[in-house]
C-alpha cells in the first residue's frame, strides 16, 4: 500500500511538470506581453519614447526581460514553496485571490457531483432492471437529449424563463448570495446560497446524467449475469434484495472511477457557467485572467486545477482498491 | 431479400445502421446541414440568383461583374424596368448586412428569425454559420485523428519504454483542464477560424490515441504482423498498411462523437467571445449576443441554440448508430 502510494505520488511529478511547461510556454511565447496591455489600460496614450522606457522598466520589474527557460526555472523554484507570485492586475498575491475563490468552485462541484450520483445511480439501476420497458426507453432517450443540450444554451434559456425577464422571476441569476446576506443568520444564509445555486448546479449536472446512468446500467447488467447473483436468486431471496444488496454493491465499484474522469470537464464547465451566472469562483477568475493576460494567475489556476484533477484520479484509484478486495495495489497498472 | 451478392463489411454495417431509425434520421439531418453549408449563398444573401438587366442575363450569386461593382442589388431591383427581373435567394439578406433601422426586431415575415443588435438577419447568419461549424468540426477532428493515430500507433507498436513515455503524454493531456487551455491559447493568438481548428484538434486527440494504442497492442501479437515484418516491411509500412486498417473502425466511431464535441467547443468559445472573429457569423456568437438582451430577445436564444443542439445531437446519434452497427456485442438479431 505504502509503496504503491509513493510510486503514484512520484508519477505525479513528471505529469505536473509536463502540464506546467506546456502552459508556461504557450502563454509566454505568445505575441503581445502583458506589460503593453497593462500600460494601454493604465496610462492611455503617451509619447512613444516614455512608453518604451516604461515598458522596459516594467518588464524588468516582472522579470520578463530574462529568457523564457530562465523564467520557467524561477517560476518553478517559487512554486515549490507555494509562492505563485502576485497578480499583474491588482498586485495582490495570487494565492490569496485563489484561496478566496477556490472554496466556492469546490463547493459547487461537490454539490454537482453529489446531485449527479443521486439521480444517475437510481436511474441506471432502474434501466438495468427494466431494460426494454417503455419508461426505460423513453427516459434513456430523454437523458440523451439532455446530454446534447449545450450547457450555455440551457443556462440562457433558464435565465430567460425563470430569471425575471418577461416570464417568471423564480431564481436569482447573479452571484451566490443576495445583497446584504452577510448579516443573515446561518440558516437563512445557507438557504439563500442554495437558492442561488439551483440554476448553476442544474446546468453543471444535467449533461452527466445520461453518461453516468448508462454506465451504471452496463455495470449492473454485467454483475447480474454472475454466478453469485444466480445463487442468491436460487436460494429464494426476493429480487429487490438480490439486486439492491448483492448485485448493486458490486456494480457501484466501477462508478467510483468515473468520478475522476468527470473532474477536468467540470472545471471546463465551471468557466462557462460561472461566467454566465457571475459566480465568483475559480472558473470566472480564470476567464478574467485570460482576458487580462495575467500570467501568474493563469499559471497558478492551470497548475492548481491540474493538481486537483490528478489528486481526484489518485483518490478514486485508492478508493477503488479499498472497496474491492479482488483488486490489489500491485496488480493495477 | 432477393439480393444474392455479398454485401461486404461496410455493406453489412450499413444494413445494421439502417435499422436504427433515429440514427438514420440524424444522418439525414447532417446531409441537410451539409446542403445548407454548400449552397449557403443560394439560400441567403443580398445578391440575386438570376437577374435580367437591360436585356442581358446575369448571375450575381456566382460571378462578380465589373458593371455592378459595389451595386446594391436590392435598390437596383426596385427600379428595374418592365421585362427585366431579379430573383433573390429565399433569405434576402447577407449575413453581414447591417440595417440600423431594424435592430433587435422579433421574428416577422420580413425577418423569419428576427434581427440582432446590429440589425443583421439572424436566419441569414445561421445559414452562413453552418459552414463554419461543420468545417471546424470536421477539420479539428481530422487533425486530432492524425495526431492520435500517430502517437497511439507508436505507443502500441513499440510498447515498453516508448509506450511508457507516450502514455505519460496522454496523461498530461487528459488531466489538463482542456477548455481552459484552449481559451488561454486563443486569448494569446488571434482567434482566426484556422487557429480554432488547430487548437481544438491539438487538444482532443487522447481518445483516438488510446483506442489505437489498445488495438495495436492487441494486433502486434498476431502472426500476420510478424509475417509482414519478416517479409521485410519497415515499421511505418507495417503500421499503416497492415495494422491500421484493422484498427480503424473504433477510431471512426470515436471521430463521429468527436465532431459533435468540436462543434460544441467552438460554439462555447464563440459564446465567450473567443470564437470566429467578427463579422463572420457563428451560432455561438449569435447566442453570445443574447446575453445582453436575455430579458426579451428570445429569438437570439432559441434559434442559434437549437441549431447547435440539433447538429450536436445528430452527430451523437449517428455515432451511436455507427457504434452499434460495427460492434458485434450490440447486435440484437444476428
Amino acid at each position: 500500500m505504502r509503496d504503491y502510494l509513493i510510486k503514484r505520488l512520484l508519477l505525479l511529478i513528471p505529469t505536473m511538470l509536463g502540464i506546467t511547461i506546456i502552459t508556461f510556454f504557450i502563454i509566454q511565447l505568445a505575441p503581445g506581453s502583458p506589460v503593453e496591455r497593462k500600460l494601454q489600460i493604465d496610462e492611455g496614450i503617451k509619447s512613444e519614447a516614455i512608453t518604451q522606457q516604461i515598458v522596459e522598466e516594467t518588464k524588468k520589474l516582472y522579470g520578463l526581460d530574462k529568457p523564457i527557460y530562465e523564467r520557467y526555472w524561477i517560476w518553478l523554484k517559487q512554486i515549490v514553496t507555494l509562492d505563485f507570485g502576485r497578480s499583474y492586475k491588482d498586485h495582490r498575491p495570487v494565492i490569496d485571490k485563489i484561496a478566496e475563490r477556490l472554496p466556492i468552485t469546490i463547493t459547487l462541484n461537490i454539490i454537482s457531483i453529489f446531485v449527479i450520483y443521486l439521480i444517475a445511480i437510481p436511474l441506471g439501476v432502474y434501466s438495468a432492471v427494466k431494460t426494454g420497458s417503455f419508461l426505460e426507453r423513453s427516459s434513456t432517450f430523454f437523458l440523451f437529449i439532455l446530454y446534447s443540450i449545450p450547457s450555455f444554451w440551457m443556462a440562457m434559456i433558464l435565465i430567460f424563463l425563470l430569471g425575471g425577464g418577461e416570464y417568471w422571476n423564480i431564481f436569482p441569476v447573479y452571484g451566490i448570495l443576495s445583497p446584504g446576506a452577510e448579516t443573515y443568520p446561518f440558516f437563512k444564509k445557507a438557504l439563500d446560497f442554495l437558492w442561488h445555486i439551483v440554476l448553476p448546479v442544474f446546468c453543471l449536472t444535467y449533461g452527466s446524467f445520461a453518461y453516468l446512468s448508462r454506465f451504471q446500467k452496463g455495470s449492473l447488467l454485467e454483475v447480474l449475469r454472475e454466478d453469485f447473483v444466480r445463487t442468491a436468486t436460487a436460494k429464494g431471496l426476493p429480487p429487490s434484495r438480490v439486486i439492491l444488496r448483492h448485485a448493486l454493491r458490486n456494480a457501484l465499484i466501477p462508478i467510483i472511477t468515473i468520478l475522476a474522469g468527470l473532474l477536468p470537464a467540470m472545471i471546463g464547465g465551471s468557466v462557462i457557467i460561472e461566467t454566465i451566472f457571475s459566480i465568483p469562483g475559480i472558473g470566472q477568475l480564470g476567464f478574467e485572467s485570460v482576458l487580462a493576460r495575467d500570467y501568474p494567475m493563469i499559471m497558478a489556476i492551470a497548475t492548481i486545477s491540474a493538481f486537483l484533477t490528478l489528486l481526484g484520479i489518485l483518490i478514486s484509484d485508492i478508493v477503488y482498491v479499498l472497496v474491492d478486495p479482488r483488486i490489489s495495489f500491485g496488480g493495477r497498472r | 431479400m432477393s439480393e444474392t451478392r455479398s454485401a461486404g463489411y461496410w455493406g453489412s454495417v450499413w444494413e445494421k445502421f439502417k435499422r436504427d431509425r433515429f440514427a438514420l434520421a440524424a444522418l439525414l439531418i447532417i446531409i441537410f446541414l451539409f446542403g445548407i453549408a454548400v449552397f449557403q449563398n443560394f439560400l441567403a444573401g443580398s445578391r440575386p440568383l438570376v437577374m435580367k438587366y437591360e436585356g442581358k442575363y446575369y448571375f450575381p450569386v456566382l460571378f462578380h461583374y465589373p458593371e455592378f461593382f459595389q451595386v446594391n442589388f436590392k435598390e437596383l431591383a426596385k427600379e428595374l424596368p418592365d421585362g427585366d427581373f431579379a430573383v433573390f435567394p429565399p433569405v434576402r439578406y447577407s449575413p453581414t448586412e447591417n440595417d440600423l433601422l431594424s435592430i433587435l426586431v422579433p421574428p416577422s415575415s420580413e425577418h423569419l428569425f428576427g434581427t440582432d443588435d446590429r440589425g443583421r438577419d439572424v436566419l441569414s447568419r445561421m445559414i452562413h454559420g453552418a459552414r463554419i461549424s461543420l468545417s471546424i468540426g470536421f477539420i479539428a477532428v481530422g487533425i486530432s485523428a492524425v495526431i492520435g493515430v500517430i502517437l497511439g500507433g507508436i505507443a502500441g507498436y513499440y510498447g515498453g519504454k516508448t509506450d511508457f513515455i507516450v502514455s505519460r503524454l496522454f496523461e498530461v493531456m487528459m488531466t489538463f483542464p482542456v477548455f481552459f487551455l484552449i481559451l488561454t491559447i486563443l486569448a494569446f493568438r488571434d482567434p482566426s477560424i484556422y487557429n480554432i481548428m488547430i487548437v481544438i484538434g491539438v487538444t482532443s486527440w487522447t481518445g483516438v490515441a488510446r483506442l489505437i494504442r489498445g488495438e495495436f497492442l492487441r494486433l502486434r501479437r498476431f502472426a500476420y504482423v510478424d509475417a509482414a515484418i519478416a517479409l521485410g516491411g519497415n515499421d511505418a509500412r507495417v503500421m499503416s498498411k497492415h495494422m491500421l486498417p484493422n484498427a480503424l473502425t473504433p477510431v471512426l466511431v470515436d471521430c463521429t462523437f468527436g465532431i459533435a464535441g468540436a462543434i460544441l467547443v467552438e460554439s462555447a468559445l464563440s459564446f465567450l467571445g473567443f470564437g470566429v472573429p467578427p463579422p463572420d457569423p457563428s451560432w455561438g456568437d449569435i447566442l453570445s449576443q443574447s446575453q445582453r438582451y436575455v430579458d426579451f430577445a428570445w429569438w437570439l436564444v432559441l434559434f442559434p441554440g437549437a441549431a447547435i443542439f440539433l447538429t450536436v445531437t445528430a452527430f451523437n446519434l449517428v455515432g451511436e448508430g455507427f457504434r452499434n452497427a460495427v460492434d458485434p456485442k450490440f447486435t440484437v438479431d444476428g
